[in-house]
């Protein structure tokens, strides 16, 4: 990225902001880690490591009453629209102070009163419901918008396709994004599909992309940014190719054998934390000392939660009969 | 007199689903409809035709041929405020929507306290010469499935009642319309608006010997039943269902305590059907009530023949309720 651009497309505060949140999502996100290494945390825990700039981004560049459908490694994306470290950690504890309240682990929270639709499993389930929350945008005349991903696997589902189409047919103020990682759990792109940018799906629905430096947080927000205004103004949906790689196994409990360690290497040096480091340093933003002080901070941040979902109760048994039919619709 | 000409004035099944659409939209914008071929030609059996004069394209949405893309959507518009209605063209293509249903839909609240408001239209069932993929009766999938509600009208006024209580309802609700009733039923409608709870089961025919349990289109084989068995002195009870999620237990179990025999008819293939559960808790928590042995009256395991004297043998039929009765007056 051209870092005159940069210097006069993205605010200074927005810039340090989304380095506090890079570094915050990855001191959390360790420490998840090492608590599921130490057995306290049960079930899957998928990281976004070394991916962080994309949620980080693409959330920042967000108004508050937009809707966000995150990718299962997004925690940037709940970190940015409010959810404390202490939820968060409540929440992979099985807490009743967690989001789901214990019904549902890890990644899969959602509120609506923060505009964060619940993770699905099946990648790919949420963009028809992305797209149907911009046709709601759509039919009352409002202004907000919808961003909404999957990983590269999940484009090779019905679900993505239904959605990519049914949101170009009725220009839908939604912005879809592909987390390219090049693996899908274990399967690389090259076994996913016959092409080698995800982008050129966009094509087929009449719909605008483009391939973004998933690892560049200023590259991410701004082309965040270019679809959001396009979506507000009516013109449609977008495409987002984020290219990124994943740093670690699918969930913590795969080694990832099958990824070359030289790939690791040579994406490592790409490191979206590193890179935003490089790009402040350049732009002169933050004093000396600055990204000790905010580790150090994040850190803070991260133990405090440790803390809060510690002294959470879990939930009683019984409490699994409670929620599955709402008694008014605004019950959530 | 043209008020009296309303007021009597007899209308089918097909025009209650209709105008509980129209009334509902009237009443609320924010109920909206999505489906395939629902908008300029009327719906594939023309229960919305003239909606989208009436209401323009954004609250009548013909859709590109993808039910799990506009079923995913509804739920999305659903979170938003709004209230869709979405049409399957043909209940055996809610297939193709089943994970957004069964993953998005019903876990929704449950998992993270969001509700979604929303109703599928599906037209069911056979008798119609439909074939394998015009023909089925798909409700024993998501009777398995909490946190779906699942209604199946047998009569004009349930048709009407169920589906506005179903737009009303803050849940996924699955409305499973009968195909073969919806030009041959007809009856007068109360001119006022009226609901009909979810979860409420009707008597339709009161009697003390067998009790029928049934819902949809065999409601109306089990009272041509009821008729012939009356000659015979032996007198029919039939309970409609009416909603199939959550069931109405304690009519089942009021009505099987008074005449200690039941019959449980279905259209739906017998195995793992909603019959089995029903038979099930029968046989838990009524048993010391019955007087005979429960008797499931469904189709064979195999998928909805097209041909007439495949379909006629498949379908249950009046003669099968007579004879089960007979046997079960016996005893």
């Amino acid at each position: 990225m051209d870092v005159a651009v940069i210097a006069k497309e993205i605010k200074r505060d927005d810039l340090l902001q989304m380095y506090h949140y890079l570094r915050l999502t990855r001191a959390l996100e360790d420490r998840i880690t090492a608590l599921y290494r130490q057995g306290r945390i049960v079930g899957g825990v998928y990281t976004s490591h070394g991916m962080e700039a994309i949620a980080v981004g693409y959330a920042s560049a967000l108004e508050r009453d937009d809707i966000i459908a995150p990718f299962h490694r997004d925690m940037g994306a709940f970190l940015i629209r409010g959810f404390t470290t202490g939820e968060i950690l409540a929440q992979y504890l099985g807490k009743r102070t967690g989001p789901s309240k214990g019904k549902d682990g890890n990644v899969h929270m959602g509120d609506l009163r923060r505009g964060v639709f619940g993770f699905v499993s099946h990648l790919a389930d949420n963009l028809p419901v992305a797209a149907g929350a911009a046709l709601a945008f759509k039919i009352r005349g409002e202004s907000r918008v919808v961003f909404a991903g999957t990983g590269d696997g999940g484009t090779s589902r019905g679900d993505f396709h239904e959605a990519m189409n049914l949101a170009a047919v009725r220009k839908l103020p939604v912005v879809f994004f592909c987390n390219n990682n090049q693996y899908a759990y274990s399967t690389p792109l090259r076994l996913q599909m016959a092409i080698s940018n995800v982008v050129d799906r966009a094509n087929a629905y009449g719909m605008s992309g483009e391939i973004v430096d998933g690892n560049d947080v200023a590259a991410v927000y701004l082309a965040a940014n270019r679809a959001i205004a396009r979506a507000r103004a009516g013109e449609g949906p977008t495409f987002l190719e984020f290219k990124t790689m994943r740093m670690h196994g699918h969930s913590e409990h795969d080694p990832a054998k099958y990824v070359p360690r030289e790939l690791l290497e040579e994406w490592k040096k790409r490191d979206p934390i590193l890179k935003a480091e490089q790009l402040l340093t350049h732009l002169g933003y933050g004093e000396e000392g600055y990204f000790q002080d905010v580790s150090e901070r994040v850190k803070k941040e991260v133990e405090v939660g440790v803390e809060f979902a510690e002294q959470s109760p879990l939930p009683e048994g019984p409490e699994v009969l409670e929620g599955v039919f709402a008694i008014r619709a605004d019950s959530h | 007199m043209a008020t009296m000409a309303q007021a009597t004035e007899e209308v089918s099944y097909l025009e209650a689903i209709s105008q509980a659409l129209d009334e509902e939209m009237a009443r609320d914008e924010r109920v909206f409809l999505m489906g395939e071929d629902i908008g300029t030609y009327g719906g594939a059996f023309k229960i919305t035709e003239g909606f989208l004069q009436k209401y323009g394209e954004w609250r009548v949405l013909d859709t590109p041929l993808a039910e799990s893309g506009f079923v995913g959507a509804a739920i999305g518009a659903a979170m938003m405020g709004l209230r869709p209605v979405v049409e399957m063209q043909f209940a055996d293509f809610i297939s193709c929507a089943f994970d957004q249903i069964t993953e998005v839909a019903a876990k929704n609240h449950y998992r993270w306290g969001a509700a979604v408001p929303m109703v599928i239209r599906a037209p069911f069932g056979g008798g119609v010469h439909g074939g394998p993929f015009h023909s089925e009766c798909p409700e024993g999938w998501f009777f398995h499935s909490p946190g779906l509600k699942l209604v199946a009208p047998s009569t004009p006024y349930d048709a009407k009642g169920l589906l506005k209580a179903a737009i009303r309802d803050p849940n996924p609700v699955i409305y499973f319309e009968h195909k073969f009733l919806y030009r041959r039923i007809k009856s007068v409608l109360p001119k006022e608006d009226f609901v009909v709870p979810l979860g409420k089961a009707d008597v339709k025919r009161v009697g003390n010997d067998v009790s029928v349990i049934t819902y949809g289109a065999m409601v109306h084989l089990a009272l041509e039943a009821a008729q012939t068995l009356a000659n015979e002195g032996i007198d029919l009870e039939v309970v409609d269902l009416r909603t199939l999620v959550p069931f109405d237990k304690e009519a089942i179990y009021s009505s099987v305590h008074k005449t200690s025999k039941a019959i449980i008819l279905h259209e739906d293939n017998k195995t793992g059907g909603i019959g089995a559960e029903i038979a099930a808790l029968l046989a838990e928590d009524c048993f010391g009530c019955l007087d005979g042995p429960i008797v499931r009256i469904a189709p064979p395991d195999t998928p909805v023949p097209f041909s007439t004297p495949l379909e006629e043998f498949f379908l249950p039929k009046t003669n099968d309720i007579i004879s089960a009765a007979r046997k079960l007056a016996a005893y």
